[in-house]
Parts: C-alpha cells; structure tokens; sequence
C-alpha cells in the first residue's frame, strides 16, 4: 500500500550482479521473523473466531485448536435475545455517524482557515487549539462544565463537546497547506468566489484523502470508545456498545444473579458462549471500514503530522 | 466572528485584510467556540483545586483553601503508590519505542508487494479492536482455567501464571498488549518516512558496494531519527499521562497494588467518591508534571538534535 520506491531499487540491485551471501541471511530473517509475527497476530483472533462457533465446553476443556468443535451457533443465538445489545448496536451507529459528520465538519473547517496565509490573526489562533494538546482543565472541571450546560445524559454530549481535535486539525492543515495550490484561490477570486463557496466546491472535492483518513480516525474513536459515556451517561437506553461490552467481557453481570442446578449450568455455558461472539459482531462492522480508507494511508496524509 | 463593518479604503490595511478574512473566520468559529467552552472554561473551573468546592455555592463563591488538598495528596499514601505505578507503566511502554521502527524498516525490506501488503494489513487490524474487546480478550485468553494460555500451559502439563489477576506481571501484560495491538499501527508513520528517502542514496550506496544491511543502517536508520526523537518528545512530555481506558479494565482486587495510577485514582475520588477538589487537586498536578516535562524534553531535544516540537 505504502508506495516505496526505494523497494524497487533494493529489488534491482540484490537480483543483480552482486548478491551477497549476507543479504541472503537478512532476507530469511527477515521473512522468518515476518511468519512469526503473522502467527502471533492473526492466531489470537482467528481462535475467537473459532471458539464463537464451538461447544463451550470444548473450548474449556483445550480441545480447539485449529477447527471448531461441537459446530453451534448457539452464541450468536444467544445475542438476538439480549435487547440491550442491540440497543447499544444503535446507540453506537448513531454516536459514531453523528460524531464523525460533526468531526469532520468542525475540524477540518478550522483547518482550512489556519492553512491560509493569509488569515490575520493566524499564529495565535494555531496556538489557542495547540495548547489545548498538553494542558486541560482536568476530569472534574469538565464534567462540572457539561453539567452547567444541561448535557449531563444526554445524546448531545456523546457527539458534540469533545469533537474539536488539535491534532487532527494540525494534521489536516497541513494537508491543505501542501496540496492545494495557492493560484487556485487566487482564480477563484478573480471569478467572484468567496472564501466558503470556494472551500465547499474547490478545496473539500480536492481532499477527499484527508476526509477519508480522518473520518476513519474519528469513526473508530467513536466506535470503540467507553470513556464519555462512563462519565457523562447514567441512562441504560443512551449506552453505547461499548458500555454494554464491558458490562459482559469484564464485569460479568450476565452470570450474577443466576440461580444453580442444570438450568443454571446451561445459562452459564451460553454465557462464556456469547462472550466469544458478542467479540466478533461488534468488532468487525469497524474493521471492514479499513479497506476502504486503505488507499489514501499514503505519505502526504501521514507525515505531514510529524513535520509540524 | 470579526466583520468589519467599516467601509474598505477609509479604514485602515488591518481592517480590510480581516474583511477578507471574514469568510475564513466563519469557518473557525465552530471550532473556536466549542474549545472555548470544553477546553478553556474547565481551565478557569481548576480553580476549585484551591477551594473547598461544595456544588451549593459554585466556583466563584466556594471558600478558598489554599494548597489544603495539594498537600492531602503529597501525604497520603496513594502519593508514592500511584506516582510510582504510572511512572513504571510509562517507562516501560517508552522502552518499546524502537518496536514500530523496526517493523517498518522490515516492511520497507520486503520486496514481495503481495506479501508486504498482507504483512501490513494484519498488523494494522488490532488497532480497530477496541479497549474493552482488547481487555476482554485478554481475560478470555489468560484465563488459567479455561483460557487458551491455560490450555497451552497443559499440553505440556505446566502450571499458567494467572495473567490478569498478578500483582507482579500487571505492567508486562499491559505493556506488551499494548505492542500486540497497537506497534503495526504506530509503524506507518515511519513507513511513510521511508517511502519518502531520496532514491539516488540507495543507488549510490549500490554502487560503493554497501550490502542491503548496510543501506538500512546507514540510510534508513538515520532518515527514521527525526521522526523518532519528535515522537519521543511528545511520549515524555505524557510521561505522567497513562491512559485511563486501559488500565482501568484491567483493574481488579488482585492486581490494584500496581494497576493504581493518577488517572484511574482522579476517577475514584472524583467522580465515584464526589470529592471533586480533592480530585481536581490531583489532576492538576499531573497535568502540570507532564507541561514542565514536555517543556524541557523539548528543550533537551532542540539543543542536542535541533529536533523539537517548537
């Protein structure tokens, strides 16, 4: 994905004249230590994967390894009996859409007019998002903030207050300091075209790679995160996933409260069951998001972070 | 946010120039005013780390209290134990720097596209799983009775360690589940400096007779340092600042001696236990800690390597 060109050139040279025995070790080093990492990688999730198709029993007992025992779909059964799931399934779609098309929108506007050289005041209003980076008010101070303004439990506060981003302002800056030409507003301008129509209908088309790579950015943010709603939601019909996740994965408030003998027994094993599957059904929605975006992960989008 | 209403040519250059800008202003406020009222008013709300906050009164007219709560934290117990705790998370996640760097000097050497390609895609995909499935995986996985470790461990008929519920092994298995998760993701940026080397270097390097080793320590390396000692700055400067998701997952009765840091200790009191001065007491000496660090690392970085953040 990553256009290296210098690969090519490597390529040439140790396929031509002077291969060396040295680089030859390097080369099974190095794709060595590659299979080995894949392993250590991809193993882990392709049990889950497994296990969320096998008897659970057969999971406990070590005898799944590379193929599911006890085919069951039991787990993913198990799921579409649990409303709450599903209404943390909602909550988080609604967060995320919601929270990204306000990202984008807030972030990469305000990156826009701090790229031009032209906007008075410019340093200093850099410098105002930047030092929000290393100096916050701090957990309490925030949450009394949010509370003064009444957005305290509600659906607002999950996708508004905390969507500005220093970072991603600064790294789409200079996204659209470096590629868009400065002529082109210079045209736009002699043909009567104001600042906003011009970001709307000249800048925004030209940077499709930085809108997808932030709003992959802000998307998974939202996705997987359980902070906010930990400290700003008490209602169980705003919860978002994750919430609901870590209520299943961590607590175990599933198995609590369940009585004994078999019944119990078999609610238990469904229980470690759903554990497995309830992984797969929220993870992959956001995973299959990566493709798409994978494309503009190239190095006018990524470096331009470091070098500001 | 600033239209000049004045009229253009009477007024002066300044006027005409945010006149022009007025469209650009438009853009900005959003973002401005949203920092305005979530970053900069809770900066003015850290006040109440020197008053005796009660919610009755508000922040003006609660009663001062000086460095009370300040010095609460410095003598209580949790002072050293927290400190030391982040402290040891930090340090240790920093050790592993070089990781992602490493990873991406590899990814650079491969010269199968479509291997490097599947290479690169399975080691970015942990990063979309998030903190709790991550945790929960974990606690799935390490379970020494029905996880797959514990079913490993008795293949060979060994005893597992019990991962999660250790005291001892808590920043190991947080440090290196943070490098299983995240050092694919942390190495594009590299990657991306890479790709961006000057191709003529490699062939010159090809023509003094330099091996493939050679170009990757004497070419890569180098070209990957400011990249490297720029990110460095910015992980010292949050030395203090381990994040709270994480960690507070993991927590529990058996691991909380070392899985108590600032963060998790901040939420406890604060919000939990509703002693919101104490708490913002706490926070605010983190947050001061890490700006003092961040400064002088800063300046440690721009003497000795004319790399800094500014």
């Amino acid at each position: 994905m990553m256009e290296t060109r210098n690969a090519a050139v490597a390529g040439k040279t140790a396929g031509g004249v002077n291969t060396r025995s040295s680089d030859a070790v390097l080369e099974a080093v190095l794709y060595g230590l590659a299979v080995l990492m894949l392993i250590v990688l991809l193993y882990p999730l392709y049990f889950i994967v497994i296990a969320s198709f096998s008897n659970p029993s057969s999971v406990a007992g070590g005898k799944v390894w590379l193929w599911p025992s006890g085919f069951t779909l039991d787990g993913y059964k198990e799921l579409l009996k649990h409303a709450n799931i599903w209404i943390g399934y909602r909550n988080t779609i609604l967060y995320t859409a919601a929270g990204t098309a306000i990202g984008l929108a807030v972030n990469l506007s305000a990156a826009y007019a701090l790229s031009r050289r032209d906007l008075p005041g410019r340093k200093l209003l850099s410098l105002y998002f930047i030092f929000t980076m290393f100096f916050s008010g701090g957990l309490i101070p925030i949450f009394l903030t949010v509370r003064d303004f009444h957005m305290y439990d509600t659906f607002l506060v999950m996708v508004l207050p905390f969507s500005v981003s220093a970072y991603n302002i600064i790294v789409a800056r200079t996204f659209f300091q470096t590629s868009i030409p400065g002529d082109l507003w210079e045209a736009a301008q002699i043909d009567g075209c104001g600042n906003l129509r011009y970001f709307a209908q000249v800048v925004l088309p030209l940077s499709k790679a930085i809108v997808a790579v932030l709003g992959l950015w802000i998307a998974v943010g939202y996705w997987n995160s359980y902070f906010n709603a930990l400290i700003y939601l008490k209602n169980p019909d705003l919860y978002p996933l994750q919430l609901i996740l870590r209520n299943i994965l961590i607590t175990n408030q599933m198995q609590s409260g369940m009585g004994s003998g078999e019944a119990a027994q078999i609610a238990l094993r469904l229980a470690s069951l759903m554990r497995y599957s309830v992984i797969i059904v929220s993870t992959v929605p956001i995973m299959l998001l990566y493709p798409f975006v994978q494309k503009y992960f190239n190095q006018g989008v990524m470096i331009g972070a470091v070098k500001e | 946010m600033k239209m000049a209403s004045g009229q253009a040519g009477t007024t002066g250059r300044t006027v005409r120039q945010i006149r022009r800008g007025a469209g650009l202003y438009v853009l900005l406020l959003p973002a401005f005013i949203l920092t305005l009222l979530f970053a900069y008013k809770p900066m003015y709300g850290v006040v109440i780390a020197f008053k005796d906050y009660s919610p009755a009164l508000g922040i003006m007219d609660s009663p001062w209290a000086g460095f009370k709560y300040f010095e609460k934290f410095f003598q209580s117990y949790q002072f050293d134990n927290t400190i030391r705790n982040t402290l040891v998370i930090s340090l240790y996640s920093m050790a592993t720097f070089p990781i992602p760097i490493a990873l991406a000097l590899m990814v650079n050497q491969m010269r199968a596209n479509r291997f490097r390609r599947f290479f690169q895609t399975v080691t970015y995909m942990p990063h979309f799983i998030s903190t709790v499935v991550m945790v929960g995986l974990m606690l799935i996985l390490f379970s020494p009775s029905t996880g797959l470790l514990g079913n490993l461990y008795a293949l060979f008929g060994a005893e597992p360690p019990d991962l999660m519920g250790s005291s001892g092994l808590f920043t190991s298995v947080y440090v290196w589940s943070d490098v299983w998760q995240h050092a694919g993701w942390d190495s594009i940026i590299y990657i991306a400096a890479l790709s961006a080397v000057d191709p003529s270097l490699y062939e010159a390097a090809t023509v003094d007779g330099a091996s493939r080793w050679q170009k990757v320590r004497f070419i890569d390396i180098p070209m990957l340092l400011p990249t490297a000692v720029t990110l460095l700055v910015l992980r010292v400067g949050g030395l203090l600042g381990v994040g709270f998701e994480k960690v507070y997952l993991m927590q529990n009765d058996l691991n909380i001696t070392s899985s108590e840091i600032l963060s998790t200790y901040v939420y406890k009191i604060g919000l939990l236990s509703s002693q919101y001065s104490f708490s913002s007491a706490i926070n605010l000496f983190n947050t001061v800690i890490n700006f003092a660090l961040l400064v002088i690392v800063n300046q440690i970085a721009k003497k000795t390597s004319s790399n800094s953040l500014w």
